[in-house]
Order: C-alpha cells, then structure tokens, then sequence
C-alpha cells in the first residue's frame, strides 16, 4: 500500500483549495492511537480510488494554524472537500465500510 | 505469503494488550498464530500513563507499553496482518473472518477487539463530537491548552485524564454523580492536590450548548435538583466502557452489556471461539487483567487445537 502525502500550511491552497477533483483530508497526531489506526483504511482507499480522489493528511502538531483555521478538537478529523469547499467532516475513527458510505463510494 | 489461502491454525482479532500477549504465547508455543488488527494498539495504548503495570516501578506510557508487547510479540515470531475484521462466523468446522474487503479462514479463534468509551447520551454530545466534545484526553489534550474543561465520570480513566488534562488546561472541572470517587487512591491522592482540579459531587451532565463549538454545560445537582451552568471549551467523559462485540453479535453469546460471556478458561459459547481483555465480562479491564485473559486463552486455543 502506498504512503499517503502528508501537506503543510503553504502546499494547502495548492493541493486543497485548488484541487479539480475532491480531496479527503486526515488532520491527525503521531501520539494518537485512533490516528494510527486510520491510517492503513486511508491507504487502501488511496490505492482503490485512484486519481478521480486525493487522499493527503495533516500534521496537526507541526501545522497547528491549519487544525485551528478548521477549528479542529479532535482527531483524527477526516475533512472533505468538494471545490476547495469543506462539503463534510467526521471526527474518530472510521472503518473502511463506513467510511466509503460516508463519502458515497 | 497468502495468508487468505490457507487454513490458519489460530486468529487473533484485536492488537490491544489481550490479543498481543495472547498471540506471544501462542507464537511461543510453536503455533502458527496470526494477528488481525490495525495499528494503534488499542484503547490501552490512549491511555497516557500506566502506573500499575507490574514491572515498570516508574510508570510508563501506554502507547509505550502496548509497542513493547508488539516488539516481544513480532520477536516470538507472531504473524501480523493490518485488517478490520467486521464479521466472524463458521461453517461447524472452520472459522471465517472478513473484513477490509477480504476473508480469513481459521480453524481456532481469540477475540480480542476491547472495548470503546461508553457514550452518556445527553443532548449536545453527538452534536458536538469534534467540536469539544471528546472521548480521548491523549488524543485531543493539546487542543485544550489553557482552556476550561469538564470531565465527567469518577473511575480510573476519569480521574487519571483529569490529571492529563490539568497539565494543559487552565482548569479541570471533573463532574461526579457521587460523592465519592471510584477512582484507586493513589489516583485520588494526586489529583485533590492539583490546585486547577475542581470538584463537582453528586452532579450529573444535563446537556453541552455552544455555538459552533462548546462554550457552556449545564449541571444538575442530584441531591437538590438546582441546574447551574459552567463555561466550558472541552467536554471528556469516561463514563464507563462498551465492548467492541459486533463482530460476533447473533453469534456468539453476549451479556446485557454486550460483553462476551467466557468461563474463566476464556471459552465463548461457540467451541474453539475464546475471548480475551476488555470484550469479554470482566471484573476489571486493566492492563493486566487484559494480558492475563489473553496467556488464558491462548493455552485454552492450544489444547483445543490438540483436541480437534
């Protein structure tokens, strides 16, 4: 499985604002169990999307501007975008199967 | 290595202290034993500091102590495999687990998938999930620095995160239904000398109101009824455990709390199907007693396996 791309304060506008196709992004921690457990469900979601959905993440500890731009108390925080718009945000873990229901795959 | 092709002697569901020691066990026994989890280690792993873990006089992360168990685990030569198993069932001979869209064939199971916290179910809370309303002090303490925070409950859990949180907040409101807590003394004894912890006895949590976030809780007093109000940003509530038994749910026979009933060799109602940790009807769900559930069930896993 492929590592997901992890964004910074500056690249956000680019991949996120500006992106021509949806973007799921994971706010989430390295001390964060539930994060961790995140992960490897983005992953695979990642590879069975493909190109028409970009999956990428957030440090909240090293982009701490970006977790309080999107009032972010809780991670992980999976927040999507639709035309650099946030069209949806779940907060905790998510299986894969209720994850792929949430975003309509 | 196929793992989905083949017969697997024994399946551990669950990477918490329960499934790991029970899969080093298992792994030292000589059984080819296979762990189905995905990482994170746990609610144990969230706690943020273990002080009666036997063996550690200093205390030690939780997330530290779980990563521990999955280094000895990996060295007696446990098998892992990163999976969220969602359905277990069997065909009278052989097991079948599926989940992350595949399907896992065992002739012998441990479940071992823990417990989450108990939701209270006031108004607010769900509204308000992410937007100060949290279940995890490890995880969300740091969006707390220096602000005002309830935590509801009187347990263990409750009372070492208020502690957690005093260290960021700028006071820790623990809100108690009793008057006197559950929590172990020793727990007691540090959090009565934190000065930013305060005190609210026989109160109950009525709702959490906010705008987009929380500002305000609404408090009851059980013993007069008076409802004040409190000026919160964060809500924590640790008020009790919910076994992660869905998995095995019109399979396999649960209690009243959804917790997986075991005899005290850790068989299930279903043979060659054992429970381990915080998913089974437990006394205590510790560190410990999770890891003993689970030496427990792997010797029961064996013998089973010898037998059939």
């Amino acid at each position: 499985m492929g590592t997901i791309k992890e964004i910074n304060e500056k690249e956000f506008e680019q991949e996120v604002t500006n992106s021509t196709v949806p973007v799921l992004v994971d706010f989430w921690a390295p001390w964060c169990g539930p994060c961790r457990m995140q992960t490897p469900v983005l992953e695979k979601l990642a590879e069975e999307v493909g190109p028409k959905m970009k999956i990428l993440k957030v440090n909240t500890d090293e982009n701490q501007n970006l977790a309080q731009r999107f009032s972010v108390f809780s991670i992980p925080s999976l927040m999507f975008f639709k035309d650099g718009k946030l069209s949806g945000q779940w907060v905790g873990f998510h299986p894969e199967r209720e994850l792929k229901a949430k975003l309509g795959l | 290595m196929n793992l989905n092709k083949e017969v697997l002697p024994l399946a551990i569901v669950g990477g918490g202290p329960a499934g790991l020691t029970a899969g080093l066990y298992a792994a030292r026994a000589g059984i080819k034993a296979v762990l189905l989890s995905l990482p994170g280690g746990g609610m144990g792993a969230a706690t943020d500091w273990v002080a009666n873990y036997p063996g550690f006089p200093d205390g030690l992360s939780g997330f530290d102590l779980v990563e521990r168990f999955r280094l000895q685990a990996d060295r007696a030569g446990l098998m892992f495999i990163t999976a969220h198993i969602d359905q277990i069932r069997s065909n009278e001979i052989l097991f079948h687990l599926e989940g992350s869209g595949e399907r896992w064939v065992a002739r012998s199971v441990i479940v071992a998938t823990g417990a989450y916290p108990a939701r209270l179910g006031v108004p607010g809370e769900s509204e308000y999930r992410g937007r100060g309303v949290s279940y995890c002090a490890t995880c969300d303490g740091p969006f707390f620095r220096g602000k005002e925070i309830a935590v509801i409950g009187g347990g263990d859990s409750a009372i070492q995160e208020a502690i957690y949180l005093s260290n960021l907040a700028l006071r820790v409101t623990v809100v108690h239904r009793r008057a006197l807590l559950r929590a172990n003394q020793a727990l007691q004894k540090i959090a009565f000398a934190r000065p930013n912890i305060v005190f609210r006895w026989d109160t109950i949590l009525v709702d959490i109101s906010g705008g987009e976030n929380v500002t305000t809780v609404h408090l009851k007093s059980v013993t007069d009824g008076r409802v004040e109000s409190l000026d919160v940003q964060g809500v924590f509530l640790y008020v009790g455990l919910k076994p992660n038994s869905e998995l095995v749910a019109g399979f396999v026979d649960l209690d009243s709390q959804y917790a997986i009933i075991t005899d005290p060799l850790m068989h299930t109602s279903v043979a060659g199907l054992f429970a381990a940790g915080d998913i089974r009807n437990t006394p205590l769900r510790q560190f410990v007693t999770a890891c003993a559930d689970g030496a427990v069930a792997a010797q029961s896993a064996l013998h089973y396996l010898e037998r059939n």
